[in-house]
């Protein structure tokens, strides 16, 4: 009979693990040599990603910067294969400002930096003073007139819209309740907005006349077009999904069916129709002699887009919440509102950042298909170029450029969403 | 379903039931879809009373106990808490969950929240409570649960025994007059089991207000004032602890105190 009774007098302390598990061998042990056919695979797509490598590298470096056209590139090349990089020197700057007028690019290279640092309170809260979230606010304001000029008073008066809501909201609700106060509000800023706005800042105007020149939308172009309708797009879709979702999930039948009809049709129907809709459609309903910007009707446009998708990412958030957490904040007595601002929005949105990011992205990039409407992005300008004579026959090296650009932002924006995934988790770490 | 002993004396001075009404249900009906979760449910608890709700599952404890601060609604009948009438009225519900206290079997902390946050976001929003103030009600309740050492950390670094424990200080600092447990222990290990029981029992001692709907036999023995027994939706028997236990009037509850109390 064997003996089972152990009994241990000591406690073992921890070890480090073996050399050949850690650091470069090990991982290399781990990942690329742990057997013979994965040693051979390892090998073989090795030598195929240098190959690769070697070849859009022989191509990339080509002595062609100062070329004129593609004939002296071919010239320069004699016979060899590489990029013509002389159509990105001549053209650079029109992809990135389109046809904006040259002495005056300060405006949209000081709006871009300025765009971050009103973006810097909200997406590195932590890093920068608490003040700078007022920057933040009064951007929207300082942006367009940074871009398309004009007096000053025309962001002041649509900012004075708000105020005015404001106000009416604040009183009406004292006086009757919150609900008559939303309405009021709004319709107040509405009236504003619709009949005495433009009355008002053109009065202001006339007295004081304090402004930039005025660029007209049709010389915008290049990044420059697609950065302005996917940065507005892009801040406005997410609260407007937020909203969306919210009333998708509602108890109440009328707010529910107007936020499921809206997000249906838009999903259901392609970005380019909504598109036709801005450009063509929308001018036969308006009053005759309105003149409605063009790069704002299709913004809205790609706005109500992104936000019908972003509702549906939104809600696949609000759906991995627990019911309990909606439970612990009604237990706690907050209201709807709160336990939607405390509790429950800052988790769906946390587990929703991948997918919310992924709608950013492509909406940046559907910012491209505006060239169909004949708005110059960089892809409509592309064309424009190849059209030159001198140019003519160029595809890799502008597509390529353009695709770097756009790859800059979207990979920037994966890699914030990341570092946000991980400053966000409160688990165990 | 074990009968943890508990091993402390317990403190009976200031537990006593006034005559004070805290909550009073009556002919109280509920249903899920078609089916009839709560039967003419009739109860009224008085202030200083420990009530203890007992019964197989699915037989509407939890239910009952949650349509009391309306995370249920339930359809006719009539229930008061606190003075307040639960109908419809957002303020009316939004007041009396403000004053009644609930602990939940997940503990449903705020995971994105620290420990002291999690315990100051409803005094700060819904008592308008200076933050200082909060802060320092909460550090005050954490250190009653023992455990202010915790209240940078999130839930998730916590125990099961540790969240549950700042679940009842999370309630605590809302100031409330009633508290509600729906299984508090039941999703604990053993070791975490005492010492929810403990907090739970150093409440009581102070004359807390309590519901508990739990499995922990002892605890209903020892610190119950009263213990129901339901089942099937209905209360099927209600008494004192001891007479409950020793000396069970239905074969219902006869029938439950054997399978739960073991051989």
């Amino acid at each position: 009979m064997s003996d089972i009774s152990f009994v241990r007098t000591e406690m073992l302390p921890q070890q480090a693990p073996p050399a050949t598990s850690v650091g470069v061998i090990g991982w290399m042990r781990a990942n690329l040599f742990s057997g013979w056919l994965n040693s051979v695979l390892s090998v073989v797509s090795g030598a195929f990603i240098l190959y690769v490598v070697w070849f859009l590298l022989s191509w990339t470096l080509s002595p062609t910067w100062a070329a004129a056209s593609l004939n002296e590139c071919r010239e320069i090349l004699a016979g060899h294969e590489g990029a013509c990089w002389g159509v990105i020197r001549d053209r650079w700057v029109q992809l990135l400002f389109g046809f904006y007028p040259s002495e005056l690019y300060w405006r949209p290279i000081l709006t871009f930096v300025l765009l971050f640092v009103a973006l810097a309170p909200v997406l590195f809260s932590e890093k920068v003073p608490a003040k700078l979230i007022y920057f933040s606010a009064a951007f929207p304001f300082i942006m367009p007139w940074m871009l398309w000029g004009g007096t000053i008073w025309g962001p002041l008066t649509a900012a004075a819209g708000f105020v005015i809501g404001y106000v009416v909201f604040k009183a009406v609700d004292r006086a009757v309740g919150s609900l008559a106060g939303i309405i009021a509000g709004v319709a107040a800023s509405l009236v504003w907005w619709l009949l005495l706005a433009g009355p008002v800042s053109g009065t202001l105007g006339d007295v004081l006349n304090i402004g930039l020149t005025p660029v007209e939308s049709r010389y915008f172009g290049g990044m420059m077009l697609s950065i302005t309708i996917g940065v507005v797009a892009i801040a406005c879709s997410l609260p407007i999904g937020i909203v969306l979702a919210l009333g998708r999930r509602s108890d109440l039948l009328i707010v529910k069916s107007l936020c499921v009809g809206f997000i249906e049709f838009i999903r259901g129907v392609p970005l380019i129709t909504l598109l036709f809709v801005a450009s063509t459609l929308l001018n036969i309903f308006m009053p005759p002699g309105t003149n409605f910007d063009i790069i704002m009707r299709v913004i809205i446009m790609a706005t109500l887009f992104a936000s019908a998708y972003m509702a549906e990412v939104i809600r696949g958030g609000l759906a991995a919440l627990p019911k309990g957490q909606y439970e612990g904040a009604d237990s706690l007595g907050l209201d709807y509102w709160q336990s939607q601002r405390l509790v429950i929005m800052p988790q769906a949105l946390k587990i929703s950042i991948p997918g919310i990011v992924s709608t950013f992205i492509g909406l940046f990039k559907d910012t491209t298909l505006v060239s169909v409407i004949g708005l110059l992005d960089p892809l409509g300008l592309s064309n424009a170029i190849r059209a030159d004579a001198a140019w003519n026959g160029v595809v890799w090296e502008l597509y390529g450029f353009i695709a770097f650009l756009f790859f800059v932002f979207c990979f920037s924006m994966s890699r914030y969403s990341m570092y946000l995934e991980r400053k966000l988790r409160t688990d165990h770490h | 379903m074990s009968e943890l002993a508990i091993d402390r004396d317990i403190d009976r001075s200031k537990m006593t039931v006034s005559d004070e009404v805290a909550i009073e249900i009556s002919n109280m009906n509920k249903w899920y879809g078609s089916f009839h979760v709560l039967r003419d449910i009739n109860l009224t608890v008085n202030r200083g009373e420990r009530i203890v709700i007992a019964g197989p599952s699915g037989s509407g404890k939890s239910t009952l106990i949650r349509c009391i601060n309306r995370l249920e609604e339930h359809q006719s009948g009539k229930i008061v808490v606190d003075g307040t009438e639960l109908t419809s009225d957002l303020k009316n519900i939004d007041k009396i969950r403000s004053e009644v206290g609930m602990c939940f079997q997940h503990f449903n902390l705020f995971p994105h929240l620290t420990i002291l946050e999690n315990c100051t976001l409803a005094p700060i929003w819904v008592r308008k409570v200076p933050k200082k103030e909060a802060e320092a009600t909460a550090m005050h309740f954490l250190e009653k649960v023992k455990i202010p050492d915790q209240a940078h950390k999130y839930p998730g670094q916590l125990s099961g025994g540790q969240q549950q424990r700042v679940a009842i200080a999370r309630s605590l600092c809302m100031k409330p007059r009633i508290m509600l447990f729906d299984e508090p222990t039941s999703a604990l290990d053993p070791e975490m089991i005492k010492e929810v029981l403990d907090t739970m029992i150093e409440l009581a001692e102070e004359g807390m207000t309590m519901l508990c709907v739990t499995h922990e036999m002892g605890f209903a023995r020892q610190v119950a004032n009263r213990v129901i027994f339901m089942d099937q939706g209905q209360i099927v028997e209600q008494n004192e602890p001891e007479e409950f236990f020793n000396n069970p009037k239905s074969e219902r509850t006869k029938l439950f105190l054997s399978q739960i109390l073991g051989h």
